[in-house]
C-alpha cells in the first residue's frame, strides 16, 4: 500500500474539569489512514470520536502525541483538508453560491475564477437551479448538499465528515450517500480520502472500506474493520448483515465501560463519578416490554431490536447501559437477554415497580444512594443541587456533570426517592409529611 | 438558581452578584466623573463663549433646526456604531480585555447622561476654544453615551453565541480574522444591532432635545436645533411654538421611522437564521421601491461588490496576518496574564483611594447622606410611577395584545411613542401645574416616566401576542375566566416581557429624573425635592465637585437597585415563565 496519508501516533487528549483536575477522553490512539480509503469512525456518543475528527482537522490541539498529514505535523487546520457538519454551519444570509465561494474567498481566488469553480462544483452536486436560494428556503438535504459543494470546491486531499447525515431523514440521508458514493468512484474531485464519524453501524457499512469501533471511557480503538463488499452495498445483503452483527458483538464485547461486563465476566459495579446514560425511566420499561413480547426470543439479536424499534444506536446503547447497571438485563457478544429481574419488574404493576426501581436505584447506582444517604442524614432531610454538582465535578466536566445529576433526579422522582424543588434548586426526602 | 434552566441564562446568572471586576470598574467610572469634573472646573472658570447664535420662534426655521438635530443625532449613532464594532469586538475575542470593558460598560450604562453633560460641555469648551464647536460636539457625545453602550453589549453578546460550528468551518476554510469579522461576526449580529440601535435613537431623542439647551455655570448656550428652540419658548411662554416644535418633531420621527428604520427592519430578515421566524413578516414600501426598481437593484449589485472588495482586501489576508499570530502565541500567557490582573487591581485601589481622598477633602459627611436622601426620594418617585404605569399599561397591552388586529395597529403606535422625545411635552404638564398652584413635589413626579412608560406598553403587547394560541383555548376550554384566569395564565405567560419592560423604563426615568424634577414657564420655575433637581440646581452654579458627587449617587443607586431587584426579577421571570 502507499503512503499514508493521515497518520495519528500515541494520541491522547483530555479536557479541563472543575478544579484542575483532568478529563481523558482520547487513550493512546493509534492509526493510519492511506490514499483511497473511506474510513468510519462508529462509537457511542460521547466515546471521542468528534474530538478525534476535529484534532485530524486541527481544530484542537492533542494533550499527548502527533497528528501527521503528509509526514507534516498538524498544528492548526490544514489547506488539504476540508470539512462537512452535523448542523451543515452554513451562513444564513448568504446564497448558496456565496456559501460555496467562502472557502475561494478564504484563499484570495480572484472573484471570476471563484464564481468559475463554484458553478461547476454546484453543478456536480447537484445544486443546480439553486445559486441564488438562501439556506433557509431549502430543506435539509439540500442545505447538506451545499456543505458538500463547500467543501470540495478548494479541492481538498481529504474530506472530514462529523455525522454529516444524522440530521437528515432516512430517506433523504440515503439518496445523499449513494450520491456522494458515485462521486467518490467516478474521482470527479480529486478527494484522495475520507473520513467520517457516525453513530450508524448500516451508515459505516454502507460506505466505508474500513471500520474504526470505538471504545468508551475514555475513548480508544477497539477494532479495526476491513470492509470488503463490492458497491453498491445492499442493507438487504446477507453479507452485510454478517458485517453489522460483527460491529454490534465488538460493540458489546472487549474492553468497554465500566457497567458492561466482559464477556461472562461478573457485573462490574459502578462508582460514584459513572457517567449515567441519559434515559427516561418509561423508554428503559419500554425496551424491557419489548424484550417480553413473545414475538422475540429470549436471547435477541441487536441488530434486529434497533430494526424493530427504529432506536439509533446511541439510544439503544444507552438503554441497554441502564438495564445492565440495574441488573434487569444482561448483553453480550451482541446479543440482549432479560434476567429473573427485568422480568418480575415488566410484570410489575406501576406502584410495584416504583417500589422496585427505588431498591435497584440504592442498590446499584452510588450517586442515588448517595444522595439519599446525605438527604436522611440531614437535620431537616434537604440538601442544595450545588452540593452535588461539586462532587461530581471532581469525576466529570461542568456540562455532564449537570447532566449526569439531572438524569438522577429524573429516576430519584420516579421512584419516589427523593423531591426536587426546580427553582430553590434543593433536594429533599420525599414522603416527610 | 438551578442549573437546569437554559444555557442563555448562565450569562445572566453569572452577572447577578457583583464580582470583583465590576467594582474596579464602577471604582474607574467614578474616578473618571470627578477628574473630568476637576478638570473642567479648572477650564469653565475662564469661561469664553463665541458668539450666541440667537434661537428664533420663527416656525419657518423650525426644519432647518430639525435638520441640524436629526445631524447631530447621526453624527453620534455613527460613532455609537464605530464603537461597537472596535470596542465590542475586542472585548469578544480577548478574554482580558473582556474582564475589563465589560463591566465597564455595564456602569457606565447607568450614569445620568444628562448629568454627565454639564462636565463635558465645560471639557469640550476647552477643547475649542471660542467657538460653538465645542457645545456641539458635547451635545454628540452626550447622544453618543446614550447609545453607544447598549448597542455595544448586544454586538458583543451576539458574537460570543455564533454557533460552534460556524467559528470551526471558518478556521477549516482558512477565513482569516478580518474576513471572520465581516463574512460571520457582522452579519450574525446584525438582527440584534439594528434593535439596540433602534432603542438607542429613541433614548437618543430626548438626549439630544435635552442636550441642545444647556445651562453651564449661569451661561445658557443654544444649539440651532428643536431643543434650543423649546427651551426659548418655554422661557418665554409661548403656547403655539411649543406646538409647532412638537408637531415638527413628530414629522421628523415619522420620517425616520419609515425611510430608515423599516426599511432596515425588512432587510435584516435575511440576517435571521430560519429558527427565528417571526410570525407576520415586516413590510416597508421604501424597501419594495428599492428591490423593484431596476436602478435601485443596479446599486445594491455594485453595494454588495463593494462589500466583497472590502471583505477581500489584500492587506489582512492570512499570509499577513499569521506571522503576527504565532508572535503573540510565543509569549508567556500565563505570567502576561497574571500581570495584567494585578496592575489592573493596583490602579483599582489608586482609584479608591484618590476617590476617598477627593471625597473627604469637598464634602462632609452630611452633605453626602443627604445626597443619599434626596436618592431615595427620586427613587421612591420611579417606583411609584413605575408601579402607576403598570396598573394602567398591564391591563391594556394584554387586551391589546390579545387581538391581533389592534395589536398590528398599535404596536408601531407604542413603539414612536417611546421614539418621541418627551421633554418636548413637558410645558403642557408645567402650565397646568403653574395655572392650578399645584404642588410640584407631587405633579412634576410624572414627567419622569412620560417617555419611558411606553416601554411597557410594548413590551407587554408583545409579551401578550406571544402567548401561544392553545393555551388560551385551554383556559378557555376549562371555563378559567375572570382573576383566575389573570393570576394562572396572563399575568405569569407575559411576565418575562414586563420586566424586561419595566428595566428599560426605570432607567429612562432616573435619567429623566434631571430635566423632570425642575421646570419652568417663563419666569415661573418649580422645584421638587430629589437627586434630579439637585443636580440640575449645581449645573446651573456650575460647582463641579457637587455634580460629580450628584452623578456618582446617582450611578451607584442605580446600579444596586438594577443588582438588587431588577436583574433578579429578570432572571426568575425567564426562567419561571419563558414559553418556549
Amino acid at each position: 500500500m502507499s503512503q499514508p496519508i493521515i497518520e495519528v501516533i500515541d494520541l491522547y487528549k483530555s479536557f479541563k474539569t472543575g478544579d484542575r483536575q483532568e478529563l481523558l477522553v482520547l487513550e493512546n490512539l493509534n492509526f493510519k489512514m492511506y490514499e483511497g480509503e473511506i474510513v468510519a469512525i462508529v462509537g457511542q456518543s460521547g466515546s471521542g470520536k468528534s474530538t478525534l475528527l476535529r484534532l485530524i482537522a486541527g481544530l484542537l490541539s492533542p494533550s499527548k502525541g502527533t497528528v501527521n498529514y503528509r509526514n507534516q505535523s498538524v498544528t492548526g487546520p490544514v489547506r488539504g483538508m476540508s470539512m462537512v457538519f452535523q448542523t451543515f454551519a452554513l451562513l444564513p444570509w448568504l446564497t448558496v453560491l456565496q456559501n460555496v465561494e467562502l472557502g475561494l474567498e478564504a484563499l484570495g481566488v480572484l472573484p471570476k475564477v471563484r464564481r468559475e469553480r463554484s458553478l461547476k462544483v454546484i453543478d456536480m452536486i447537484g445544486l443546480d437551479g439553486f445559486e441564488s436560494a438562501l439556506p433557509k428556503e431549502l430543506s435539509g438535504g439540500m442545505r447538506q448538499r451545499v456543505g458538500f459543494a463547500r467543501a470540495l470546491v478548494v479541492n481538498p486531499d481529504i474530506l472530514l465528515m462529523d455525522e454529516p447525515f444524522s440530521a437528515l431523514d432516512v430517506l433523504t440521508a440515503d439518496n445523499l450517500k449513494s450520491d456522494l458514493i458515485d462521486l467518490w468512484q467516478s474521482k470527479k474531485t480529486g478527494l484522495n480520502g475520507i473520513l467520517f464519524v457516525t453513530h450508524s453501524i448500516e451508515e459505516a457499512i454502507t460506505m466505508a472500506d474500513r471500520v474504526l469501533v470505538f471504545n468508551n471511557n475514555p475513548g480508544s480503538i477497539h477494532a479495526d474493520l476491513k470492509i470488503m463488499l463490492p458497491f453498491p452495498r445492499s442493507d438487504l445483503d446477507p453479507r452485510f448483515r454478517n458485517q453489522v452483527d460483527r460491529v454490534y458483538t465488538l460493540m458489546t464485547t472487549g474492553r468497554q465501560a465500566p457497567g458492561f461486563r466482559t464477556g461472562d465476566a461478573p457485573y462490574q459495579l459502578i462508582d460514584m463519578g459513572y457517567r449515567l446514560p441519559e434515559v427516561t425511566v418509561a423508554e428503559m420499561t419500554g425496551l424491557l416490554e419489548a424484550l417480553n413480547s413473545p414475538e422475540l426470543p429470549a436471547k435477541v439479536d441487536l441488530p434486529v431490536l434497533a430494526d424493530a424499534l427504529m432506536l439509533n444506536i446511541d439510544d439503544l446503547f444507552s438503554l441497554m447501559e441502564l438495564l445492565e447497571i440495574l441488573h434487569l438485563a444482561r448483553v453480550s457478544q451482541g446479543d440482549i437477554t432479560m434476567t429473573e429481574e427485568g422480568k418480575i419488574f415488566v410484570e410489575a404493576d406501576i406502584l410495584e415497580r416504583k417500589k422496585m426501581f427505588s431498591m435497584l436505584l440504592k442498590q446499584y447506582v452510588p450517586l442515588a444512594r448517595y444522595i439519599y444517604d446525605q438527604l436522611s442524614r440531614h437535620p431537616r432531610h434537604r440538601a442544595l443541587e450545588e452540593h452535588f454538582i461539586s462532587l461530581l465535578e471532581d469525576y466529570l466536566s461542568e456540562e455532564e456533570a449537570e447532566r449526569v445529576l439531572r438524569t438522577v433526579i429524573e429516576w430519584g422522582r420516579y421512584a419516589e426517592l427523593f423531591a426536587y424543588d426546580y427553582n430553590a434548586g434543593v433536594l429533599s426526602l420525599e414522603n416527610l409529611h | 438558581m438551578s442549573f437546569l434552566r437554559s444555557t442563555v441564562m448562565t450569562v445572566h446568572r453569572s452577572r447577578l452578584y457583583p464580582n470583583s471586576w465590576d467594582i474596579c470598574a464602577l471604582l474607574f467610572v467614578l474616578v473618571l466623573i470627578t477628574s473630568l469634573a476637576f478638570v473642567a472646573k479648572q477650564m469653565a472658570t475662564p469661561y469664553e463663549l463665541g458668539q450666541t447664535i440667537p434661537i428664533s420662534l420663527n416656525p419657518a426655521v423650525l426644519p432647518l433646526y430639525a435638520a441640524r438635530t436629526v445631524v447631530r443625532m447621526l453624527i453620534a449613532l455613527c460613532f455609537s456604531l464605530l464603537f461597537t464594532l472596535t470596542v465590542a469586538t475586542w472585548a469578544a475575542k480577548s478574554r482580558r480585555a473582556e474582564k475589563i470593558l465589560i463591566p465597564m460598560i455595564d456602569v457606565l450604562q447607568s450614569v445620568p447622561i444628562l448629568g454627565f453633560l454639564s462636565v463635558t460641555v465645560a471639557g469640550f469648551i476647552g477643547l475649542f476654544p471660542g467657538s460653538m464647536l465645542g457645545p456641539e460636539c458635547a451635545a454628540i457625545f452626550a447622544i453618543f453615551t446614550s447609545q453607544a453602550w447598549n448597542m455595544a453589549l448586544g454586538f458583543y453578546q451576539t458574537v460570543r453565541s455564533v454557533p460552534k460550528e460556524v467559528n470551526e468551518a471558518a478556521r477549516m476554510f482558512h477565513l482569516s480574522a478580518w474576513q471572520r469579522f465581516w463574512r460571520i461576526d457582522v452579519p450574525f449580529s446584525m438582527p440584534s444591532l439594528l434593535w439596540n440601535t433602534m432603542m438607542s435613537m429613541s433614548a437618543g431623542w430626548f438626549f439630544v432635545v435635552a442636550a441642545e439647551a444647556i445651562t453651564v455655570a449661569n451661561q445658557q448656550i443654544l444649539l440651532p436645533g428643536i431643543g434650543s428652540y423649546i427651551a426659548v419658548a418655554m422661557q418665554e411662554a409661548s403656547m403655539r411654538a411649543i406646538c409647532y416644535a412638537v408637531l415638527t418633531m413628530l414629522i421628523v420621527i415619522l420620517i425616520y421611522d419609515q425611510l430608515f428604520f423599516r426599511p432596515l427592519v425588512v432587510w435584516v430578515e435575511r440576517f435571521k437564521s430560519e429558527q427565528v421566524t417571526t410570525d407576520k413578516e415586516a413590510q416597508s414600501w421604501v424597501i419594495d421601491l428599492f428591490r423593484r426598481a431596476h436602478l435601485m437593484r443596479y446599486m445594491g449589485e455594485k453595494l454588495n461588490q463593494a462589500y466583497d472588495a472590502l471583505v477581500n482586501i489584500r492587506f489582512f489576508s492570512p499570509q499577513h496576518a499569521l506571522p503576527f499570530i504565532i508572535r503573540l502565541r510565543k509569549f508567556d500567557e500565563r505570567w502576561f496574564s497574571i500581570i495584567w490582573d494585578v496592575l489592573f487591581y493596583c490602579l483599582g485601589a489608586i482609584a479608591l483611594v484618590l476617590l476617598l481622598r477627593y471625597i473627604t477633602h469637598h464634602f462632609s459627611l452630611k452633605e453626602i447622606t443627604h445626597v443619599f436622601l434626596l436618592g431615595l426620594i427620586t427613587g421612591v418617585r420611579v417606583f411609584v410611577m413605575i408601579a402607576l404605569c403598570s396598573l394602567l399599561w398591564v391591563p391594556f397591552g394584554i387586551w391589546v395584545g390579545l387581538r391581533p388586529r389592534i395589536a398590528r395597529f398599535m404596536q408601531p403606535i407604542a413603539q414612536l411613542l417611546a421614539a418621541f422625545p418627551a421633554n418636548l411635552l413637558y410645558p403642557f404638564v408645567v402650565v397646568w401645574i403653574v395655572s392650578y398652584h399645584l404642588s410640584p413635589n407631587i405633579w412634576l413626579t410624572p414627567l419622569m416616566i412620560l417617555g419611558s412608560q411606553w416601554y411597557i406598553l410594548f413590551n407587554v403587547i408583545a409579551g401578550a401576542s406571544a402567548l401561544p394560541k392553545d393555551l388560551i383555548q385551554v383556559v378557555d376550554n376549562l371555563g378559567v375566566v375572570g382573576w383566575l384566569r389573570w393570576t394562572r395564565l396572563l399575568l405569569p405567560g407575559i411576565l418575562p416581557y414586563y420586566v424586561t419592560g419595566v428595566l428599560t423604563a426605570a432607567g429612562g426615568a432616573w435619567n429623566a429624573s434631571i430635566v423632570a424634577e425642575v421646570a419652568s414657564w417663563g419666569s415661573e420655575v418649580l422645584v421638587a425635592t430629589g437627586l434630579g433637581a439637585y443636580i440640575n440646581e449645581y449645573t446651573h452654579a456650575g460647582d463641579f465637585s457637587r455634580i460629580a458627587l450628584g452623578i456618582g449617587m446617582m450611578c451607584c443607586i442605580v446600579l444596586v437597585v438594577n443588582r438588587l431587584i431588577w436583574r433578579p426579577l429578570y432572571v426568575y421571570a425567564v426562567n419561571r415563565f419563558m414559553l418556549e
